[in-house]
């Protein structure tokens, strides 16, 4: 089995990190995995995107052109990508920056308000790990405390304030009812 | 087994180089590259080595080369605007009969070009890198794993046979991360460095390492024997990966990154009965000339697929020589092929077989 994703937002979104949690994750499971980021302008804060493919194949191309999911965190990543998403597949669409709806029925669309839930619990600049939360939740791509342990093991001591804002983040983005 | 760690191409390199005994960079930053010097900054420190950012390019090959000369491992690194401002160094590396490892991580070109994945260095690499007769060992990985094993065999084989070795990735490959494992580095038999300037301590005859032969005759005679080297690398050296090539009607080419494109076009058109293969050459310079002859006795058509107009394609006809069609699909000023379509290609041919 292969599943193409696509993280997609502005730079400063945490949106390569997101993609990179994915991949790690996978290679802990012992699966073959890719992880593109876009590169250049994009990292001073201009569009940001990344692919990332999960396969218990060979890895071929690593270019996602049409991904099994997409997150799309702001809206030219949500006009830019809806229509490529596979049919089938799962996009989820942070609503609080995206005040559009797919016209989409072939596809498992998920609104969540990622960034009014990051700033209504205090943890502002989370977004991006409350949508993995619903992600997981959504594809069962990965065990949730398997997921946890590996996200919080990347974190170094020196930084272990974040390990609870992150578990808070995947447990709100886990539980939030979309 | 050892661990697999999640790593970019670009910091797989630079952390095979540390792991091989390489103790000393030279570069001058440029995107897609700059991973590489940036990590090799942070580590080399740690080992007693040395991460220095020259004044330029220009200035990093001279140190690059300076470094060889007294016969310790050296690498630099840059992106093809970078490369080509190295080439009179690269040159004199080669004239000098010095081993050193120089990484290429393409963007498009030419001029500044830009910033995202090429492959249209193909011909500096493996054509004209510098002035004069000569020769780099070329390598071209075409996974982040890759990238990390081959540096390794780049050091190897320069230290070898006393010549220059390139990485020849892009910047998609330096840029993607991808589980590394670096498991037992191989220990291979390594001539003595016999001829570095190193300090003689009046123990033995001094060292001399230089390019300038006034005589021309000297110099045939120092360029001929350099070539006896080249041709006993183009027997035995030239590696290529063989991909469903036995029964296949067209067999693709491809290196680098656009060979996994390919890879993922050759699954979709086996799905609908195509019977295509692939040769992914690893050495492009000695070129897999031996593999692509055999492939073109029982392939009806040959595709080149490649990041640029089409340069490659030249080495392959050769190798074909005439024997069947050779066609090329490329794209290039940092766009990657999609495996669609390379795939439209594969089946526009199957329906001229």
């Amino acid at each position: 089995m292969t599943t193409a994703m696509l993280f997609a937002g502005f730079g400063g979104q945490g949106i390569l990190f997101s993609g990179k949690q994915m991949a790690k994750s996978a290679m802990y499971a012992g699966k073959n995995v890719s992880w593109l980021p876009s590169y250049g302008p994009e990292m001073r804060g201009g569009a940001a995107n990344c692919s990332v493919i999960i396969s218990d194949e060979e890895v071929g191309s690593p270019l996602v052109t049409s991904p099994d999911v997409l997150v799309a965190m702001n809206l030219p990543s949500y006009d830019k990508f809806e229509t490529s998403v596979k049919a089938g597949g799962y996009l989820i669409v942070d609503s609080s920056l995206i005040n559009k709806k797919s016209e989409r029925t072939d596809i498992n669309v998920c609104y969540i308000p990622a960034t009014a839930l990051a700033s209504e619990n205090h943890i502002e600049g989370m977004a991006n790990v409350i949508v993995l939360g619903q992600l997981l939740k959504l594809t069962g791509l990965f065990d949730y405390d398997t997921f946890l342990a590996d996200m919080l093991r990347g974190i170094p001591e020196s930084k272990a304030a974040l390990i609870e804002k992150n578990k808070k983040a995947l447990e709100l983005g886990y539980n939030y009812n979309a | 087994m050892s661990e697999k760690v999640l790593m970019k191409g670009n910091e797989a390199i630079a952390e095979a180089a540390i792991k091989c005994g390489c103790r000393y960079f030279f570069g001058y930053p440029i995107t897609p590259q700059t991973e590489l010097s940036e990590y090799l900054a942070k580590k080399m420190p740690k080992v007693g080595g040395l991460c220095l950012q020259a004044e330029s390019e220009v200035a990093a090959i001279n140190m690059t080369m300076g470094a060889a000369a007294s016969g310790t491992r050296v690498i630099t690194s840059s992106s093809s605007p970078g490369i080509s401002l190295k080439s009179e160094g690269i040159s004199y590396i080669a004239g000098c009969d010095l081993p050193c490892v120089i990484v290429n991580i393409q963007r498009g070109g030419p001029g500044l070009g830009g910033i995202q994945p090429s492959q249209a260095d193909y011909y500096q690499a493996t054509r004209g890198v510098g002035h004069g007769d000569l020769r780099l060992l070329v390598f071209a990985p075409s996974s982040v794993q890759e990238m990390a094993q081959l540096t390794i065999e780049a050091f190897d084989l320069a230290d070898i046979y006393r010549m220059p070795a390139m990485i020849l990735a892009d910047g998609a490959l330096g840029q993607m991360m991808e589980p590394v494992d670096f498991g037992a580095i191989p220990q291979r038999e390594l001539p003595a460095k016999d001829w570095a300037a190193c300090g003689h301590e009046n123990k033995r005859k001094k060292n001399i390492v230089n390019s300038l032969y006034i005589d021309p005759q000297e110099l045939e005679n120092i360029v001929d024997q350099r070539y006896e080297r080249y041709a006993k690398i183009e027997e035995t050296e030239a590696r290529c990966e063989e991909y469903l090539t036995e029964d296949a009607d067209i067999v693709l080419v491809s290196f680098g990154i656009t060979a996994r494109v390919c890879k993922t076009a050759i699954g979709a058109a086996r799905a609908e009965g195509i019977k295509v293969g692939m040769i992914r050459p690893i050495t492009l310079w000695p070129f897999p000339k031996k593999a692509i002859q055999t492939a073109a006795c029982s392939a009806k058509a040959m595709l080149s697929v490649e990041m640029s107009k089409g340069q490659m394609i030249d080495d392959v006809r050769l190798a074909v020589n005439g024997q069947c069609p050779v066609e090329f699909y490329g794209r290039t000023g940092g766009m990657i092929p999609t495996p669609d379509a390379v795939l439209e290609k594969i089946r526009a041919m199957q329906a001229q077989l």
